[in-house]
């Protein structure tokens, strides 16, 4: 289980959030005018990063606000949180630990944030 | 190295165990990739093997690699915990799996290799009034769809699993459907087996190999980057579970998937105890007992996206609280191993088994949580679409095109997490 930092109430456990998926995706504009094949790239698809990837975390059974969050999800590592208005932190600012798109980090699945 | 064909029976078994066990040969080569073939898979499960199985049987192709990051049936080919049935709710998906549970029921003929198929039954448990009425919905879908499905009374049901607890409990259990052609089958068999009769007609099962990039020119596939190398193909298939996503990103492809760990977990053998396959999908339990004496107990997945093979620690407790309730004579018993399984999630919780914008690229992706069950079915209708570039009628349903049309097949209601 993760214990995650919620920007205003600091370190909880995991069975006190949700997850909401993928962070900053936009809504479209000119809804009216935008092809189904946009719409369908809205609705359905999300990136489904190996490594560092942005996500939502809502505080459901504590102060109920979202935020965002940079995991990566080849470790499980949470490196960091931050408010929802809060820019957006570069992804070279984390290290990466998958080589290739498929390659595991090398203490293997999900043993980094353990053994640290 | 030629493949030689290998036979299994009494005779043969009795010869073998003359000098120790020592002769059988290897049951598939371990060639280096060539440069060129007509069709590489990506990814060495069962879905991939089959693939390559049934392109080499039923569609006369013989030049065909199936590369593999690690080792055959080692993703979650041998994660799952091996449940078989086709009672689905929708016509497009009761279809499918059934297409699969017919080639089940013939599968370790055709093969002459024991895949272990048991048609021991699946029964899915009824724990209030909602679950009543959409259980009897889906068993009159099923019979409609020639399918076999029964309601069992709660009477029924404590017949055949005696210890079952159906009424001191929050959720008490009122009933469920049954299908008596349901079972399980043993994971690593199916795997072996496809790869064994797809090398002996030529297919080039490479491992240890990972694909590192699909490689495209002008919306055409030219072949596949691996760490042995880049390999020219005129098609390519994807087959990789969870990581299929992220190969589809090599070749520009964005598919609507989301990984995450889905775990399960085994029990010390004991003395056959249940000898059924009980689901429920309210308090979220499902349990077999392996031919080892090993009870099979599968959990859920994760809320969050990962690629750890491994799951948080609360899924489990939440499914064991579930088990202990509904059998309270397993309260005492020890875990052996726990494990997790990368799947991915389509937004429907139903499979993609399709061509894509590039010529000559094809994926078979999205099992999300039940994959297992469709192996043999998924892996023959996904040879008939890339040997005649178009789909079979069984899997038309099942194309990318349906995130754009909204035609979307969801199971999410009907199948729920218990695949």
């Amino acid at each position: 289980m993760l214990i995650i930092e919620c920007p205003y109430c600091g370190l909880r456990d995991q069975s006190e959030f949700s997850n909401g998926g993928e962070a900053h995706v936009k809504r479209p504009d000119g809804s009216s005018e935008i092809s189904d094949r946009e719409w369908s790239e809205y609705v359905f698809i999300r990136s489904n990063t190996k490594g560092i990837f942005y996500e939502r975390w809502v505080h459901s059974h504590g102060c109920r606000k979202w935020f965002n969050c940079v995991r990566d999800t080849s470790t499980d590592e949470i490196l960091k949180t931050y408010k929802i208005y809060d820019t957006r932190p570069k992804l070279k600012d984390f290290k990466n630990l998958v080589d290739t798109p498929s390659g595991e980090p090398e203490l293997g699945s999900g043993n980094f944030t353990v053994k640290k | 190295m030629q493949s030689v064909k290998r036979k299994y029976s009494i005779f043969s078994m009795a010869k073998n165990a003359f000098n120790g066990h020592k002769d059988w040969p290897k049951m598939w080569r371990s060639p280096e990739p060539r440069e060129f073939y007509d069709a590489i898979i990506i990814g060495g499960g069962g879905h991939g093997l089959g693939t390559a199985y049934y392109l080499a049987k039923e569609h006369g192709l013989k030049n065909i690699a199936v590369i593999e990051k690690g080792w055959l049936g080692g993703g979650n080919t041998g994660r799952n915990t091996t449940i078989i049935r086709s009672n689905y709710l929708w016509d497009d998906s009761a279809h499918l799996y059934e297409h699969s549970l017919k080639l089940w029921e013939n599968l370790s003929s055709d093969l002459n290799y024991n895949v272990m198929f048991s048609q021991r039954g699946v029964m899915n448990l009824a724990h209030n009034e909602h679950d009543i009425k959409e259980i009897k919905r889906r068993i009159s879908a099923n019979n409609l769809n020639g399918i076999d499905s029964l309601w069992l009374s709660k009477e029924e049901i404590q017949k055949k699993v005696p210890i079952m607890n159906t009424d001191n409990l929050r959720y008490p259990v009122l009933g469920a459907s049954y299908q008596p052609r349901g079972g399980t089958a043993r994971h690593d068999a199916i795997a072996w087996g496809f790869a064994m009769r797809a090398d002996e007609m030529g297919v080039d099962i490479i491992q240890n190999c990972e694909a590192l990039q699909i490689k495209t020119k002008n919306g055409k596939i030219e072949g596949v980057e691996t760490s042995k190398g880049f390999i020219r193909a005129n098609k390519v298939g994807v087959v990789a579970s969870g990581h299929s996503s992220v190969l589809a990103e090599t070749a520009g492809i964005r598919l609507p998937l989301q990984s995450k760990p889905l775990q399960a977990l085994v029990s010390e053998p004991i003395k056959p105890i249940i000898d059924t396959v009980v689901m429920s999908s309210a308090v979220h339990a499902y349990v077999s007992q392996s031919d080892k004496g090993e009870l099979v107990i599968g959990a859920g997945t994760d809320s969050y996206n990962s690629f750890t093979q491994r799951g948080g620690f609360d899924i489990i407790e939440e499914t064991i609280r579930a088990m202990v309730e509904l059998y309270p004579v397993f309260g005492k018993m020890k875990m052996l191993r726990q494990w997790g399984g990368i799947v991915d999630i389509c937004p429907d919780a139903s499979p993609i088994i399709s061509k894509s914008d590039i010529e000559g690229l094809f994926f078979n992706c999205g099992w999300g949580t039940g994959g297992f069950k469709a192996t043999p079915g998924s892996a023959n209708v996904f040879a008939h679409t890339i040997a005649k570039n178009e789909p079979h009628q069984i899997n038309a349903a099942f194309s990318l095109e349906r995130f754009v049309s909204g035609k979307l097949v969801d199971e999410h209601g009907a199948a729920a997490v218990a695949h």
